[in-house]
Order: C-alpha cells, then structure tokens, then sequence
C-alpha cells in the first residue's frame, strides 16, 4: 500500500509542472460546459420542464459536474502503455519488482487527483454563478460520490489499459483508441444523461462499463441515487471495475507472453 | 571590392529570462545572447563560427537567416534585410540545423526533394541534374525512397545538407553538422563539402564544436564569447594565441619510467608504471613526428594518439587571457 | 496562376501520397473519423428521442442546423485543422524550416498536411444533409438554392479562418494552446445547435466575436422562413459570407503579429 501511495504521490508531481495547460484546459471544460448545459437547460424546456427526472436545475446541475469530472476521468486520451509497448519500453516495466497494472492505475489516480480541484472546480464556479447548482444539503452524498468518483476513475482506466493492450497485436492504434473515445463520448453519459437514452440505447449502454465512468458518480454525487439505491451504483461500479481489470491482467499475460516467446 | 555576403554591425539581441522568486512571483532578467557583435564575410570565404553552449552563435544564425529580429544593429545577408526580405534571402542561402530536421519525416528523401525543388520553383529540366550530382556525391542513392523517419543520423545529415544544397545557394550555413556522428561519416561530409567549395565557390558559415571541422573546412575563425567577438583570424594564429597545445599520447612496450626531455614538448604525465607517456606540444614548435621518433629512440613504442585540443578549452583560455590582459599561453 | 501555385500543388500531393500508403492504418482512421462523425449526431438524436422541438426547430431542421455546421467545420478540419498544433510545430523547429523557404510561413502551415482521414466526418455530414434537406419543407426559390448552395462553402471558410485566429493565438499561449479550443471546437460544437437555445450573451459571443451562428443556424432560418428568437433580423442570414470575411482579416492580421512576436522573441 506505501508503494502504491508513492506511485500516486509521483503521478501527481509528474501533471503538476503543467499548470498554464491545466488553466487552458479548465477555461475550456468551462465554456463546454456553458453550450452543454443551454442544450439540457433547452431540451428540459421543450419537455415542458421536466425529463426523466430532470428539471432545469438539475438539467445544469448535471452538465456542469460532468465538466468537472472529464479531466481526472480521463475521456479523451491515454495512450501511455500503449507507446511503450510499441517501443518495446514495456519489457523495463515488466521487470520491475511490481505488478505493471497497479503501477499504471496508481499513476492513472494521481494524474486524477491533480486535476480534480484545478480543472473541476472552475466549471462548478461558472455552474453556481450562471444557472446554479443543485446539490445536497446533507454530507453522505458528497462521501459516497467521492468513492463512486474514485471507481469512476478507476474503471475509466480499467478500460484504457484495456484498449492500450491492442499495441501487442497491432502496429497502428489510433483506431481502436478512437472507437473507445467514441463509446466513451455517448455511452458514458458524457453529453447527454444516460437516463435520456431511448430504451435500445439504454439497454446497450447498461451491457457497457462506460456508465460507471462518469453517469454513476454524477447521479451519487446529486443524490438521484440515495441510499441503498446509492450503494448499489457503487457496486455496479465496483464489478465492472473488477471485471475489466482481470480481463486487462489476463489480457496482458498474453501479450506480455507473446513478447518474451516472439521477442516483440 | 565587391560587397561583403554578410555583414553584421553592433548586433545585439536581448532575451527576457523568467525565473521564479517565491512562489507566484517572478523575476524578469533582460540577458544578452549576442552583445555589440561586427564583422564581415567576403563571397567565397570558409568561416568557422565557434563558441561554447550558449555563447551566442545560434542566436547569431537566427539574426543571419531572418528567423529573429535584432535588438539593435544590423544585418545584411546576400545584401539583403534578412527579416524584411526573408522570402528572396531564402532563394540564396542554405541552412541546415545539425539537430532540427528541415526535411518531411514521413516522406522519402526523394520526394523531399521533389517538394524543395518545387517550393524554390527551380526549372523542371535543370533540378534533377543537381539532385543526381548531390545524390552521386554524397552517396544517398541506396536510402532515396527510404522514408526520413527510418534513416540513421549520419544519412540523414547527408540528406539534409543535399536539401539545403538543391537550389545551389551562395551562402551555407551549418549549425553544428557534425555533432554526433561518428568519424567515418564526419570525414565524408568534410570531404564533400570541401569538394562543393571548390567546383561552386559556395560560401560558408560553420559553427561545430569539433576542432577538425575547423581545421579541415575553414580559413578563417571567429570565436564569440558571452555573445562578443573575442578573436577573428586564422587557425594557427587562434592556438597560438592562446598556447593550445596538442598531447600526444605513447604507450611503449616495455616500461620505462623516465624518458627524458623531449625538444619542444612538454612531458604532461606518465602514468601506469610508465608504460604510457604524455607530451604536450604546439605545431609551432615541434611535430608529432619529431616526438615519435625522439621517444623512439628510447623505447620501443607499441601505440600512439593524438588528442587535439578542444574548443571549449580555447574559449577558456581566450577568455581568462582577455580579463587578465596579460599572455594567454600562460593561463592555465 | 498555375506556376504561382505549383508548390503548394506538390506539397499537398506529398502529403496525401503519405497517408495512403500505409491501407489499413489509413482505412481504421477513416473509419474512426466516421465514428466521431456519428458520435456528435448521437446527441441531437437522443435529444429529440425525449422532445419534439428545440429552440423552435424540429427534428428536420435541427438535423439541417447540425449537418450544415458539421459539414463547414468537418471541411476546415481536414484542411487547416492542423494548424492547432503550432506549439508542436514550434517545439520541433518546422516553423524555422518554414522560415527558410522562399514561401509565406501561413501558406506553408495550411499546406504542410491535409487529414485525409477526416474525410469521414465529412461524408457522415454529408449523408445526414443529404437526408435531412427533403425532411424539411421549404418554400424553394432561386436566392434559397445560392443560399444552400453557398453555406457549407462559408462555413468552411469561417471555421478555417477561426483555425488559423486560434493558431494565431498560440504563439503566445503555447503551453496554454488549448485556451483556443474553446473558440475553435467550442464554437464547432455549439453551431450544431439552434442557437435559440442560448443566452443572449451567449447568442451574441457565437454570433458576432466567435461568428459560429452564421455557419448553420442563421441560413437555416432563412431558408425555412423562420423567425428565430426576438430582435434577431432576418437577413442576417445572408451575411454569413461576410463573417468569413471578417473571421479571416483578423486571421491575417493575428497572423502576421503573431509571426512577428515569434520572431522577435525567438523559442
């Protein structure tokens, strides 16, 4: 556990010499944040002020905390594993007395903890300012959202090593990288509340890690999911988690396998 | 006396340089990279341009080529304004940045080429006659549809420097070409560019930090110090100046403690029992040649080297020897 | 004309040869881009699987406003979207080589790659205006079909010239280019949407500093006789043209002060 504290301790160093370019990227979520909450606030007044359990409110409340969370989730890109792979760096990392996945999933958290208060806080600021927040009055939500946004992170990352793991087998990865940021991008609940999904969608959506990702520490941080109603998102969340990380060990075996038998 | 291909008068350029002082504070530090810099380049002349890091010879190429704009004086490049009239200055010279690739990574040396031929709008018929003869001279004919990206560093310096050559310009400039390769590849290029020199009367500016790049290609040697001119003549005239001495190194066969004095040189050390000597000696005052056989006469030598000295020991000793005022072959 | 342009002709041939030589590789990107594509049409559509109308248009001319503004946006991406990455261009010294050839430095970025691959998005924006245009039933004249006929070609030029303002933008920022994306991508995202949606301040920002609105939403209205939200005049939506006039005179003015900053800084 002290070696996993270190490991998080120097993913979090590595983000922190960045700072013009996480101010850039904040500005940026903000202002994504201002157009996504104007098409939820729009579609909400359409329904006649209410969907799916949504109200105006909420509706913002959503975008705006999605914003925050985009940045330590990681949508848009991790292709760290998948470079040293390619590069055949991955041998150094296979014979260092620790297990590589625990190692890339610590450095993965820090990266997420450096972020979470510079790149969330500014899009909840604009959030409370322009159409204001709606948020629980009581501690236990906020608690349990945090988890939730911990096994958040963590099943994004599950995902990633999972889809970096294809550089074993492929020489060009943009492809299947691309098609994760895109399963990502409307499964995940990243634009639109899953909850809003028709019921196809929906249904394809729930056979997917990707609502664990950002959809379920929303709704626990909201308070939509109370309660036991709560924990059982974060068990939901904590199975896919499970699930995909020893899909992603038994994955690397493989690869890692075919690298010492075939020397790459 | 026709005029001078470049000709630079108390160039000065400025940097700011932010450091951080506390935690959110900053301290804005103004440094000059090149400080009341003058001189002149006649058409035809090889000048080695050397200096240590940071001395100031890549901000002077910079202000040369018109990618940066002085702080104060000014220059003129094939008689041009180089930043006012970058575009035509373009057409006449050759630039190649040792350790920046001006070529296309993903595309085959070939059709780089192809698009430099196109980008300087050289005649159709004429180019592919100049591309054969850099292509012939400098031996890229096997790797010429072998994508940059994939080539080793001593063919990619070559491809680069055919790129600079294609639109057969006035002036070349080379920024540190030799800098990592090995001694089979340097002595190619050397050869080269020594070669185009003599069939096309090129000029050229060289900045290196290998003494042999100097002595094999030059005729002239400006050495910049902290961003001024600290010396502008000729080699020999450089390491007499400042006493740089050449050391010969000899391993003997047998051991032999004590080999005397040697005319003209300077025993510097003798190390593992004696079994290897040190000499140290200027090309003024005695020859390799003359030491070899005067240590030959005492013991049987079984190897030997020649250590030249390096540059950034010259620029000491032409800096300690300027501040001091007195004879720099006494500095240390 | 011919000999003037045969550089950049040469240049743009390299690049595209460069891209299609490797099949595969190319075909998965291309195909990825097609999944970019359907991933923003996503949203519109489940938008609309919950509500009939947004910001007073239907689905029909809400798939118009999208595809129109997808099809600009997807246009200039593939051509000058490169330009986002100065920083990169800066970091490896390209912009210095661009310095030493006898070309200008924007005409050499614009050039100097063409992203075949997103020809995907392209074709997907293209399909859904294909299919969305006869959905909606508009009263069809002459201006109308110049009108049609011209937007996506406007909004092309808009989007690129916002390209080239953000670049522009980064000689400065550097580290903080993606300061730009907000205007750039910001702006690409939210011309997707009836901009009835939108605050006023905000209908104002994505109208006349970030002239998103002229490059879907504005023509749209035109085109389907609508009104639109209050105090906006109709015509407006036959200014588009002079956005992207507008859009690429402050490009180039931006351009050459930025090139100037960086070569009076230096790197």
């Amino acid at each position: 556990m002290r070696l996993f504290a270190t490991l998080v301790v120097l993913g979090f160093r590595r983000w922190s010499t960045y700072r013009l370019a996480t101010a850039a990227g904040a500005f940026t979520n903000t202002v994504f944040g201002l157009i996504k909450a104007s098409i939820t606030v729009g579609a909400i007044g359409a329904a006649g002020g209410e969907l799916a359990g949504y109200d105006a409110q909420t509706g913002a409340t959503y975008a705006w905390i999605v914003q925050a969370l985009i940045a330590p989730v990681n949508v848009f890109n991790w292709n760290e594993l998948a470079l040293r792979i390619r590069d055949g760096d991955v041998a150094i990392d296979l014979a260092r007395p620790m297990d590589p996945q625990f190692a890339y999933l610590a450095g993965f958290l820090g990266r997420a903890i450096h972020q979470f208060i510079p790149r969330g806080a500014p899009p909840l600021l604009a959030g409370a300012l322009i159409t204001g927040l709606a948020l629980p009055a009581t501690p236990l939500p906020y608690a349990l959202g945090l988890v939730s946004v911990v096994l958040g992170v963590s099943v994004s990352f599950s995902v990633w090593w999972l889809a970096n793991l294809a550089a074993f087998w492929l020489i060009e990865l943009r492809g299947v990288l691309t098609l994760n940021v895109v399963a990502m991008g409307i499964l995940s609940g990243l634009v639109i509340p899953v909850h809003w999904f028709p019921d196809w969608l929906a249904t394809v959506a729930a056979l997917t890690p990707y609502p664990s990702m950002l959809q379920a520490p929303v709704d626990v941080i909201t308070a939509r999911a109370e309660g036991t109603a709560a924990l059982g998102v974060l068990a939901v969340q904590a199975a896919w988690l499970a699930g995909v990380l020893l899909l992603g060990r038994l994955v690397f075996a493989r690869g890692a396998r075919k690298l010492v038998v075939q020397g790459g | 006396m026709t005029e001078p291909i470049i000709q630079v008068r108390d160039l000065r350029r400025e940097f700011v340089v932010r450091t951080p002082a506390g935690r959110l504070r900053r301290t804005r530090t103004v440094v000059a990279a090149v400080d009341g810099l003058s001189f002149d380049l006649a058409e035809g002349a090889a000048v080695g341009y050397i200096g240590a890091n940071g001395a100031g010879k890549s901000t002077t190429i910079k202000m040369l080529t018109g990618i940066l704009v002085p702080t104060a004086g000014t220059v003129r490049t094939c008689g041009l304004d180089p930043v006012r009239q970058r575009r035509e200055l373009a057409r006449q010279i050759g630039v190649v940045f040792g350790q920046r690739s001006q070529l296309w990574w993903d595309l085959p040396l070939a059709e780089s080429f192809r698009a430099l031929a196109a980008i300087h709008r050289l005649p159709e018929a004429s180019w592919p006659v100049r591309r054969d003869e850099l292509v012939d001279r400098l031996d890229l004919g096997e790797f010429l549809a072998t994508p940059v990206r994939q080539l080793s560093l001593g063919q990619r310096i070559r491809g680069e420097i055919a790129a600079a050559l294609l639109h057969s310009p006035r002036l070349l400039i080379l920024d540190e070409p030799t800098i990592g390769l090995d001694v089979l590849s340097k002595e190619r290029l050397r050869v080269f560019l020594a070669e185009q020199r003599a069939l096309h009367g090129t000029t050229l500016l060289l900045t290196t930090h290998d003494m042999d790049d100097v002595q094999r290609l030059t005729d002239r040697v400006l050495v910049v110090d902290h961003g001024r001119l600290v010396y502008d003549g000729t080699l020999p005239g450089l390491t007499t100046q400042v006493g740089a001495e050449r050391v010969m190194v000899v391993d003997l066969v047998e051991p032999v403690p004590d080999l005397g004095t040697v005319d003209g040189a300077r025993r510097v050390a003798v190390e593992s029992d004696g079994l290897r000597h040190r000499f140290a000696f200027t090309p003024e005052r005695t020859t390799a040649g003359a030491i070899l056989e005067a240590v030959g006469r005492r013991g049987q030598v079984r190897d030997l080297a020649i250590e030249e000295p390096d540059i950034e020991d010259v620029v000491r000793r032409l800096y300690l020897a300027q501040i001091r005022g007195d004879d720099p072959a006494a500095a240390p | 004309m011919g000999e003037r342009l045969r550089p950049y002709r040469v240049l743009v041939g390299s690049r595209m040869r460069s891209q299609t030589t490797y099949r595969r590789s190319f075909v998965s990107d291309l195909l990825g881009s097609v999944a970019i594509g359907l991933m923003e049409f996503a949203e519109v559509y489940v938008v609309f699987a919950n509500v009939d109308v947004l910001g007073d248009l239907d689905f029909a001319a809400a798939a118009l406003v999208f595809a129109l503004a997808n099809v600009g946006f997807s246009m200039a991406d593939l051509l000058v979207g490169h330009a986002d990455n100065l920083p990169v261009y800066l970091r490896e010294g390209t912009l210095d080589a661009f310095l030493l050839r006898p070309l200008p430095v924007l005409a050499q970025l614009i050039t100097s790659d063409v992203s075949l691959r997103r020809l995907g998005r392209v074709a997907v924006s293209v399909v859904i205006l294909a299919v969305a245009l006869p959905l909606n039933d508009i009263e069809w004249t002459a201006a109308k079909v110049a009108l049609i006929a011209l937007t996506p070609l406007t909004a092309t030029a808009v989007f690129a010239g916002l390209f080239v303002c953000a670049a522009a933008v980064q000689f400065w920022l550097v580290e903080g280019s993606e300061f730009t994306s907000a205007f750039t991508y910001g702006g690409a995202y939210a011309s997707g949407y009836p901009a009835s949606i939108f605050s006023l301040p905000m209908r104002l920002l994505f109208t006349f500093v970030v002239p998103a609105a002229f490059t879907a939403y504005l023509p749209v209205l035109v085109l389907l006789d609508l009104p639109g939200p209050p105090g906006t005049p109709h015509w407006l939506g036959w200014c588009a043209p002079l956005a992207a006039v507008a859009v690429w005179a402050v490009a180039l003015l931006g351009w050459r002060a930025g090139l100037r900053h960086y070569t009076g800084t230096g790197s």
